[in-house]
């Protein structure tokens, strides 16, 4: 056992293709007029959903009689906002970002996301630039776009924006997940249930596809449609069945914001999750002012995993976890 | 436990959302019935954990309904059933050490030594000349298995066999 552990779970010849695939992202942006930048992945503060977990750390200052809890960061979303209320312009950033329990042939508790802001650009704009960058990496055809309720309706009969929380239990029971269902009470869980294991496995085979408007209580921190109170203007994109980015219409309201967060928290504390601290920082800086803009976050090693056309995470990064 | 049955989990896909609820894939084999089912949990679901217990017992006889086995240690006896013993019946060889799994005390599978070594009772005695290869013959052994082996394999002599595959290895060391 002892005597592998020390090679790369990934091979030097994927390694190359990494660096190049990372290059032509960087690129791709400079043409476009978009500012790399750099942000922290160790804060103060935290993301408040109650299905990511960050990891915890002490930090010990040399002047303080005690230590202070640090956050590694889920993403780089908060801190790359407070650079777009600040007045940045368009962003982007390439970093390691982190979150515990999550390991598997799709995840590593650390990962590279490329996660990208666009002022002035809406869900629609963005999704046409990721397209381009895709297409770019992977010389695959055009996107194609669909809503999540019209997937849904598809594949399983069912409108997922009205249906009760009966009938979809029993409509999870219908395709063999009876016990899970019989317990759950939560529609979004069921709603995440039957679109990751019936839905997903049948979309984005041959080309990529977004998935648009998404139910309005999976909006996370997307703006509500205008025209359809059910549904939020955040999409996802699909590609050979791995979940490749996710995106929205940026929320830009303070107000709606925090709630969300505390929301999250009453979520956390009914499920004997710990609380965790709202970032007031970000906050502060929608209220100043976070312009109207579109941002998404992409899995750098997902996104090679396709390039690659590898079937494990660990074979396009040097170290995968156990190895770390 | 599922089911009321002890579970053996042979594997298990991780499947999260990016923003959403993590669930677990798993692939499981009841040890009673030996059914493999799929089931889906939600992350950080519990179920109840058997009290499942491998054990090393050297094989004794058998009384044509339980097979027998003892502790070398403690020299405590377990019989086990047919249920238990299944398919493996043909690989038991006297004083050679077995893997049984207990549940709740009792045995419900016995696995071989990877490798058994046994006598072969009967074979067609092969042509003169040939070496290895050539696909070979059936070989019935004392155990009542039968196995294939290279021609020149004769009766009376004892041979090694991978009781995962059911293969011949080679001729036993003596």
């Amino acid at each position: 056992m002892q005597s592998n552990n020390w090679r790369p779970s990934a091979s030097i010849a994927a390694l190359k293709q990494r660096a190049l695939v990372l290059r032509k992202i960087r690129h791709f942006f400079a043409e476009r007029d978009v500012l790399e930048v750099d942000t922290p992945a160790l804060s103060h503060a935290t993301v408040t959903d109650e299905h990511l977990h960050s990891f915890s750390t002490q930090f010990q200052h040399p002047f303080a009689p005690q230590s202070q809890t640090l956050y590694l960061q889920t993403s780089p979303e908060f801190a790359m906002k407070r650079l777009l209320s600040a007045g940045s312009g368009a962003i982007y950033q390439i970093c390691k970002s982190f979150r515990n329990e999550e390991t598997g042939r799709f995840h590593n508790p650390e990962f590279t996301m490329l996660e990208w802001y666009r002022p002035g650009f809406n869900h629609v704009q963005l999704m046409s630039e990721i397209d381009d960058l895709i297409q770019m990496v992977l010389e695959c055809e055009p996107a194609e776009k669909k809503t999540y309720q019209a997937l849904f309706k598809q594949h399983l009969n069912c409108d997922p924006l009205t249906a009760t929380l009966d009938e979809l239990k029993t409509l999870a029971k219908h395709h063999g997940y009876g016990e899970l269902a019989a317990e759950e009470n939560n529609r979004d869980t069921l709603l995440m249930l039957l679109f990751s294991q019936q839905v997903e496995p049948h979309i984005g085979q041959d080309r990529p596809c977004f998935v648009a408007d998404f139910p309005a209580s999976q909006a996370a921190l997307a703006q509500i449609s205008a025209t359809n109170p059910l549904v939020a203007e955040r999409f996802e994109l699909y590609f050979q069945g791995i979940e490749l980015a996710n995106g929205f219409h940026e929320l830009t309201d303070s107000v709606e914001q925090l709630s969300r967060f505390e929301r999250d928290n009453k979520q956390r504390q009914k499920r004997g999750l710990d609380r965790m601290p709202i970032d007031q920082n970000f906050i502060a800086a929608i209220e100043s002012g976070l312009p109207e803009c579109a941002g998404v976050a992409l899995g750098i090693d997902r996104l090679l995993m396709l390039a690659l056309k590898c079937n494990k995470i660990e074979q396009v990064i040097a170290f995968e976890n156990s190895r770390a | 436990m599922l089911d009321g049955e002890p579970c053996n989990i042979l594997e298990n896909e991780f499947v999260k959302p990016g923003k959403g609820q993590a669930f677990s894939r798993v692939k499981i084999r009841k040890l009673i019935s030996g059914k493999v089912i799929e089931k889906t949990f939600k992350s950080g679901d519990t179920v109840e954990g058997a009290d499942v217990l491998d054990t090393e017992l050297a094989y004794l006889y058998s009384d044509g309904e339980f097979w027998h086995f003892m502790n070398n240690d403690t020299f405590e006896q377990i019989a086990a059933d047919e249920a238990a013993v299944g398919e493996n019946v043909k690989w038991l060889v006297e004083n050679d050490t077995c893997t049984i799994t207990l549940w709740n005390g009792a045995p419900i599978a016995v696995q071989p030594a990877n490798f058994v070594e046994l006598e072969i009772t009967e074979t067609d005695p092969g042509l003169k000349g040939d070496t290895a290869g050539t696909g070979g013959k059936p070989a019935t052994l004392s155990s009542g298995a039968v196995v294939r082996v290279p021609l020149f394999v004769q009766t009376g002599e004892v041979i090694k066999v991978d009781t995962r595959s059911g293969e011949y290895v080679s001729r036993a060391q003596k």
